[in-house]
């Protein structure tokens, strides 16, 4: 056991984790963010997807204290500062990207790390990009409409603050 | 045009919030004050004695409260994991249906039979213990393929020799073989469904919890019908009655039909729980979910069509065996027989129908309902079939199945149903308009100018939904009724909770049961609440599958408003000083026919709890009312899909160009989410056509254990759907007129894939592929046949 500590949605947290405990079992146990979620065992499915250092990473494919000192964004991060949904899970509500909602918050972090490093993908470039993430519900029809739509909603809020 | 936020709005989820900021509440989200973790150790072998199970070095480990074994499930009398359903097999004997005990006792029968289980202060500690336990077990040949069950010589069960479950039939055998005896042309296909793993993306979960205070049980679970498992696990496995037991399935990631039943672990949990007085939970991990999640499909058929000159169906046979896995899961038996053999009438006036399935044990995982449940074989075997006579006879697979459409409703099939309604015609031109089926040859072409062979499938389905009418289904062998119930709760201010026995893992009840609610009453959504999956909270109900939810679900959602509606204008009566019989109910006020005088509806809503001024000799105070409602019919879904395809000879890659489908829902309450369901079922059609095959070798052991060997379908595998629905026809006997929408892409997308597929390939002189095509199948397929060409 060991202390580990990283900065958690704008949060200092600190919790006990072994050698072997892997991040996503920290966020969810430790930290009690269980909106991060484990769907596979063999770091396919991507529902684990958090940011650390800025960085999407499949949280069930590094270990806790690896991530000590680290700077971690979960899907509870994000939401606008007033409660309201952020313009990515916007989208998704307004396209019906979503059904079950269990492999949802792995897609809104590995779409927006997409967006961060592409503001204006092609269906292919996010089909490509959202690879790592299965969704069982939807057929990813309608994912890739939210994100094309957050895309475009991006590009409009930066062109308007130019 | 639809009301706002009322029946046919494409209102945007309420339950998307939750799930978008992190906030859904899946069982695994839970934990119980006290809590300790199961970790269950499963057989590694397909078929085994088991001599002797060690388990003290385990005990002794650190962190174990206890291990168990199938002995402590021996000792305390529990029952076995029931079956909901019985079959008859062809000789009026009832099928085979050996124990099937929580944890292995004498024997494992597949690779993930359950064999010990500790249960620790933490998951790691019970794992790490799991180790330690030492299992002798002599290995026995395993019985794998379905074909040669009957006679390998090898028993899954003493029970059933031969390994025959039932062999069971449907139609009029010497009707069908006297058509085929007239037939111009008989087209044979002989062919697999091939075996699929649902794999809803939340893993299996259970939460057992003893409260000693109240002699109360209750189990947390992952479950698509929390009222059947309570009927299930309390009545037959461990005798606790339905007041001291609560079930509760909170958000559920998804099931298709795979959480459907009752498994071991919620028994084992609930009953251990009680044990080590000490909450107890077990979470699947996705490996475990391949070896213990029942499995779908996996049918081997032989079937035969008999046509005479113009193409017109004279008599249809199907030969199947049916794969029931190592133990009889809850609705496994009526899979293959009342769900699949009874929809081989299809869109069409085939006027004999014979169908003989044969339900096989085998050392595999219990197979049952995966979305659609028969009706996708059905259905496969159907299009499949019609596509090769069609070859065969030089028609267009369009024209074939126009001229045998049935167009005269009801209709009576040779197969038990009574279509009630249904355009055919009408989603036939939809799709081959929509998807410009005219100008195909002209692609084909450009494909063929680019060294690619294009092809163009058509489906033509039918489902049958909505299930289903309990005395017919008990007739059919069900052990349970198949209606559905609701309560609604008028508040005093007049917001209104709905309980319904529905259950919505994905499928946006909470939005569109608030937007038949919204519309009959005349208030906004918003003061509408839906509650499901809580057994303490719920009148009672079965549950969400076989797309039955609006319409059976809904209907009884709809018979309680009427009541409410009632027994509200019996209060304005005595309110407005009218008589009764001149009250209307409309857009939320209580109105007195021809005058302006009116009651809003929560006017009323606060007299019934404030009964100052009421009518209080004639009706009880409250407003508060429940429904059951029974279907009288099943629904009858239907729709064309047309799928375009491009495969490249030099790989055997298959590409999907276009994917349409037109369906006739009935009425429709929220086109986005009918919309997003056929998507859904787009992908897993899809993938079963292309991607996905649960694979076992001879010695029974899983060879598509994980997502790193079972191809889910991922973004970049799937095209944009063309989805479109016709101006329906409105199912007939429920009161929204609706069909149910879930299953249909599934059903309809298959057939239609490798008709494409095969369409492309068949200048070599191919006439059959089997599922899933894939780039090896193609591939080989097409080196084959231009070997054959070749040597010709």
């Amino acid at each position: 056991m060991a202390k580990v500590t990283m900065t958690v949605n704008g949060k200092e947290h600190s919790g006990e984790a072994e050698g072997r405990t892997l991040l996503v079992d920290f966020i969810r146990g430790e930290l009690g963010l269980t909106g991060t979620h484990v769907g596979c065992d063999t770091s396919q499915c991507g529902a684990c997807v958090v940011h650390v250092n800025g960085e999407s990473v499949k949280s069930c494919s590094v270990f806790a204290q690896a991530c000590d000192g680290a700077t971690v964004a979960t899907i509870e991060g994000m939401q606008n500062d007033d409660g309201t949904l952020g313009v990515l899970q916007a989208a998704f509500q307004e396209h019906h990207g979503l059904q079950c909602g269990f492999c949802t918050p792995g897609m809104v972090m590995s779409a927006s790390e997409l967006l961060k490093v592409n503001a204006s993908p092609t269906e292919e470039e996010i089909r490509e990009g959202l690879k790592g993430n299965i969704c069982r519900c939807t057929g990813y029809h309608n994912i890739v409409k939210a994100v094309q739509s957050a895309a475009a909603t991006m590009a409009g809020a930066a062109q308007a603050a130019e | 045009m639809p009301k706002d936020g009322g029946i046919g709005a494409s209102v945007v989820r309420r339950e998307d919030t939750r799930f978008l900021k992190g906030k859904g509440r899946y069982t695994d989200d839970m934990n119980r004050p006290g809590q300790t973790y199961a970790y269950i150790l499963r057989s590694s072998l397909a078929h085994a004695t088991l001599n002797n199970i060690d388990t003290a070095a385990a005990s002794a480990a650190p962190g174990v409260i206890r291990v168990f074994t199938g002995a402590d499930i021996t000792a305390a009398e529990l029952g076995g994991v029931p079956c909901g359903w019985q079959i008859t097999d062809k000789h009026g004997e009832p099928m085979k249906e050996p124990a099937h005990p929580i944890l292995a006792v004498g024997k494992v029968r597949h690779v993930g039979d359950p064999i010990a289980v500790v249960v620790a202060e933490t998951y790691d500690e019970a794992r790490d213990a799991a180790e330690l336990i030492d299992i002798d077990m002599t290995d026995l040949a395993a019985v794998v393929d379905m074909r040669t069950a009957e006679t390998s010589g090898n028993q899954v069960h003493e029970e059933a020799p031969d390994n025959v479950c039932y062999d069971w039939e449907l139609g009029d055998k010497e009707g069908t073989d006297a058509a085929f005896a007239n037939a111009h042309h008989v087209t044979t296909l002989e062919f697999i469904n091939n075996r699929l793993v649902a794999n809803p993306m939340e893993p299996r979960c259970a939460i057992g919890e003893y409260d000693e205070n109240d002699d109360n049980y209750t189990l947390y679970t992952t479950s698509q019908n929390p009222h059947v498992i309570r009927l299930l696990m309390g009545a037959f496995v461990l005798s606790i009655p339905e007041h001291k037991l609560r079930v509760y399935a909170p958000d559920v990631g998804g099931g298709f039909g795979s959480k459907i039943y009752h498994y071991a672990e919620e028994a084992f949990v609930t009953w251990a729980s009680k044990e080590i007085r000490r909450p107890i939970k077990w979470t699947a991990d996705r490996s475990e979910a391949f070896i213990s999640d029942a499995h779908g499909r996996d049918h081997v058929t032989k079937a035969e069509l008999a046509l005479d000159a113009e193409g017109k169906f004279l008599g249809l046979r199907a030969d199947t065996y049916a794969n029931m896995g190592a133990y009889l899961s809850t609705f496994a038996p009526c899979v293959p027989t009342w769900l699949h053999a009874t929809l081989l009438a299809g869109q069409y006036t085939t006027p004999m129908v014979h169908a003989r399935v044969r339900a096989m044990f085998t050392n595999t995982v219990p197979v049952d309902a995966y979305r659609g449940a028969g009706r996708p074989e059905a259905t496969y075997l159907l299009e499949r079939i019609i596509n090769k006579a069609a070859q065969e006879m030089g028609l267009d697979q369009a024209e074939i199945r126009r001229r045998n459409f049935i167009r005269t409703f009801p209709y009576d099939t040779p197969v038990a149903l009574q279509y009630d309604t249904g355009d055919y015609d009408a989603t036939l031109n939809a799709v081959m308009e929509t998807a410009d089926y005219a100008g195909f040859e002209a692609r084909r072409a450009e494909s063929a100018s680019r060294g690619k062979l294009r092809g163009i499938g058509l489906s033509c389905y039918i489902e049958a939904c909505g299930i289903a009418p309990s005395a017919l289904v008990g007739a059919l062998g069900a052990r349970a009724g198949l209606y559905e119930a609701a309560t609604i709760r008028v508040n005093p201010t007049g917001s209104v909770s709905v309980m319904t026995g529905a259950h919505s893992h994905g499928q946006g009840h909470e939005t569109t049961f608030a937007q038949v609610v919204s519309d009959a009453l005349g208030i906004p959504a918003d003061q509408i609440d839906i509650i499901h999956g809580d057994t303490d909270k719920i009148p009672f109900g079965m549950g969400t599958y076989g797309s039955r939810s609006l319409a059976v679900g809904g209907s009884a959602i709809v018979k309680a408003v009427d009541k409410v509606v009632a027994k509200g204008k019996k209060i304005a009566a005595h309110l407005l000083e009218a008589a009764e019989s001149d009250i209307i109910f409309e857009d939320g006020q209580y109105k007195v026919a021809g005058t302006d005088k009116a009651k809003a509806f929560a006017e009323v809503s606060l007299a019934a709890y404030v009964p100052h001024n009421y009518p209080i000799d004639e009706i009880e105070p409250g407003l508060e009312e429940t429904a059951f409602y029974d279907p009288k019919n099943f629904t009858y879904p239907a729709g064309s899909y047309l799928c375009e395809v491009e495969v490249d000879p030099e790989t055997g890659k298959v590409e999907i160009v276009a994917m349409t489908a037109s369906d006739d829902f009935g009425n429709i309450v929220n086109p986005m989410i009918v919309e997003g369901q056929v998507h859904g079922g787009l992908a897993q059609g899809i993938g079963q056509a292309l991607l996905e095959n649960c694979a076992y070798d001879e010695h029974g052991q899983l060879v598509s254990g994980s997502f790193m060997d079972y191809a889910m379908p991922l973004a970049v595998d799937l095209p944009n759907f063309v989805v479109e629905t016709v101006e329906g026809t409105p199912c007939t006997h429920n009161p929204l007129g609706v069909k149910g929408c879930g299953e249909a892409g599934a059903i309809g997308s298959p057939p239609a894939l490798i008709n494409a597929v095969v369409d492309a390939i068949k200048g070599y002189g191919i006439d059959h592929i089997d599922m899933p095509a894939t780039p090896l199948n193609v591939w080989t397929a097409i080196q084959n046949a231009s070997a054959k060409q070749a040597a010709e």
